[in-house]
């Protein structure tokens, strides 16, 4: 595959305000998301607990809960964001999302598969099967996309997944409800949530998200191509057959990984990607970078609102980025005007 | 081959019409009779038939049958009727074979007003939980077409819409049920799932008197909507005044979607298939009001005797086997058919 140069190219001048200034907001979201929680911490306390100074109460919150919680946020986030990113070039559909387009779902539906059917226990078997699972939805949904003669049409391929998502979770349910002793820890699970996370498991995802990430890079500048049509990309030399695998490779590594760690989390690949878009303009180059910082960045800052609306209690994070992303996905169908 | 269907079919249409009425319904009566029939203590057909008769006395078979399992399998007919009528409303106001209840989001509008009046009225009786079900039906109803309207209801806005709109009330069900006390929680969790397995007489008698009034009306109305279905210009021409009528439509097929979801929580994909398997049985007279209803009272009797036996003696809600089950229908719709 010959990387493609994109058409404008973004003086690093321009990128360094928004970057260093995404970098901020992402360090002041990791502060609040270890300092706000059911025990509301302060900032003096915060900061003593995460150098290690304090001994007390509070220091083993933030480095038993809080701290594993918020790593786990960032890892699924920057997933996530890149996830929606690289699914919106691949389907060419602004309207993607890989918790719209069931991928989650069907990680989500594997892992409940093999543990009921074949008794896998472990994080090494759910990462497995969320891979296979996260796999098997997205080269579907990219077939009924680009096989469909309608292959413009963006709200066929979302109703796809929503169909797809409807059908795994009624599935999903019902195994649930037939071997409850088995799946029961499942349950919170489904709702996409960072609580209660494992450090142990976050560590053994790690490397799998940061292949996908590292994938993603690579096929980045080959999009800038591709997002000017099939014939005129293939003629600028682009593998397109490459690309595709290598993407849907990248979204499965991406997907797969972030929903074996935190269930579903539907709706913070399309805000991302959309705001990324807003920022960084069309070149892919940039779009990932800032992918990667808003991921976490709006999945964190999803979390501690989580934990503040029914506080003491809190909300699955899935719950709050629902919320939050439905709106953009209907401001953006009001604004494509009449199909 | 095409025109001589279209000269044939005035000539057979009434009579064709009644016989596909009267093979639906008796497909609808025979699983009725089986749902009666099945369980713990089992009986043939035959002998369900002698103890509707009367001849049956107070034998251990008749208590199961007139008690246990008639009020349940009235009301999947019942419910079913409901739905299918109310798909078959919706799909022709948006003239949409997608725009229904379940995919617009009503039912889950439904079930927010449902779990609003139980948290404010403590436990609430069955008219109260309908009330509120309905207003958060209409609600809903209305917020969705405001954001769909833009220059008119074309495309598949109104889809998308109702796509992220259901998004947002799905997460506002959820944070309701956190903030709720344990028990109403668990309620609301059970009946989230939609499940027709623990309605007996004292439900099922207001539900099926709100049906009837709404039946009646339906049928009523069923005379103006044949000709709204000419288009609103042919309509207004033929001195139909179309904006009360298809307001009185509106609430009608909202309030069938609401009883419904008050005493059941939210079936999906009824209301969707129903009309459209209707439209297959008899492609000549659009939607028909009364087939859709038969059909639908077939399809749900059908899911929740499937639920109720399929994995015996485990229990599944009705509504999982729906979701699934037309999951996978709008699936093979979407993928094979462009709508």
């Amino acid at each position: 595959m010959t990387p493609t140069r994109g058409t404008a190219e973004r003086p690093l001048a321009r990128a360094v305000p928004y970057l260093t200034g995404g970098l901020l907001l992402l360090g002041a979201a990791v502060v609040c998301s270890v300092a706000i929680g059911s025990k509301a911490l302060g900032v003096g306390e915060t900061l003593q607990a995460l150098t290690g100074a304090g001994v007390d109460e509070s220091a083993t919150i933030v480095r038993e809960v809080r701290l594993p919680r918020t790593l786990l946020g960032l890892v699924t986030g920057a997933a996530l964001g890149v996830a929606g990113a690289l699914i919106q070039a691949l389907t060419r559909n602004p309207l993607a999302d890989p918790g719209i387009l069931g991928v989650s779902a069907g990680a989500g539906f594997s892992v409940t598969l093999g543990v009921a059917f074949l008794g896998l226990t472990g994080v090494q078997a759910h990462l497995w099967l969320a891979f296979l699972g996260a796999a098997a939805v997205t080269v579907l949904v990219y077939l009924v996309g680009a096989l469909g003669r309608s292959g413009t049409n963006p709200t066929r391929l979302v109703l796809v997944g929503v169909a797809l998502s409807a059908v795994l979770a009624g599935i999903q349910s019902g195994l649930t409800l037939l071997n409850p002793r088995v799946l029961d820890g499942m349950r919170a699970w489904a709702a996409g949530s960072l609580a209660g996370s494992d450090p142990e498991a976050t560590r053994h995802v790690i490397p799998f998200v940061l292949a996908g990430l590292a994938l993603a890079v690579w096929v980045a500048p080959a999009f800038n191509a591709v997002a000017m049509g099939e014939d005129l990309s293939r003629s600028l030399g682009v593998n397109l057959t490459v690309v595709r695998v290598l993407t849907v490779a990248a979204v499965t590594l991406l997907t797969g990984g972030a929903t074996a760690l935190a269930g579903p989390i539907m709706f913070l690949g399309l805000m991302v990607a959309h705001i990324a878009r807003y920022v960084a303009g069309p070149d892919h180059r940039w779009i990932l970078p800032v992918s990667l910082l808003l991921g976490p960045l709006v999945l964190l800052s999803a979390d501690v609102l989580a934990r503040v609306v029914v506080w003491p209690g809190e909300l699955p994070v899935g719950v709050v980025t629902a919320f939050l992303g439905a709106p953009l996905l209907i401001v953006l169908i009001r604004h494509r005007g009449p199909t | 081959m095409t025109l001589q269907r279209h000269v044939v079919r005035p000539h057979r249409g009434v009579r064709g019409h009644l016989a596909v009425l009267l093979v639906t319904a008796s497909i609808g009566a025979l699983v009725f009779l089986l749902a009666l029939g099945t369980g713990e203590i089992g009986l043939s057909p035959l002998e369900v038939l002698r103890i509707l008769a009367g001849n049956a006395g107070d034998t251990l078979g008749g208590t199961a049958v007139l008690s246990w399992r008639m009020p349940r399998a009235l009301l999947a007919l019942a419910f079913g009727a409901a739905l299918g009528l109310s798909g078959a409303i919706f799909q022709s106001i948006t003239r949409n074979p997608l725009g229904s209840p379940d995919i617009i989001g009503f039912d889950t509008g439904a079930y927010t007003g449902a779990l609003i009046t139980i948290m404010v009225t403590g436990a609430g009786g069955y008219l109260q939980i309908a009330a509120g079900a309905l207003c958060g039906g209409l609600v809903t109803a209305g917020l969705v077409y405001t954001l769909a309207f833009r220059r008119g209801m074309r495309g598949h806005r109104l889809i998308i819409v109702g796509i992220g709109v259901t998004a947002m009330l799905a997460s506002v069900n959820t944070w309701l049920i956190y903030r709720a006390d344990l028990d109403v929680a668990a309620r609301a969790a059970l009946w989230g799932a939609g499940s027709l397995e623990s309605l007996g007489w004292k439900h099922a008698l207001p539900a099926l008197a709100v049906l009837a009034v709404l039946l009646t009306l339906a049928a009523v109305l069923s005379g103006p909507l044949r000709v709204l279905r000419l288009g609103d210009d042919v309509a207004v021409v033929l001195g139909l005044r179309v904006e009360p009528v298809r307001l009185a439509l509106v609430a009608v097929g909202v309030g069938l979607t609401a009883t419904v979801t008050a005493a059941a929580g939210p079936i999906a994909f009824v209301a969707l298939a129903a009309p459209q398997i209707a439209r297959r049985l008899l492609p000549a007279t659009g939607t028909a009001l009364a087939l859709s209803a038969v059909v639908g009272a077939t399809l749900l009797a059908g899911a929740d005797w499937l639920a109720q036996r399929a994995f015996a003696p485990t229990q599944l809600p009705a509504g999982i086997m729906t979701i699934s089950l037309g999951g996978l229908y709008l699936l093979h719709r979407l993928t094979t058919k462009r709508v």
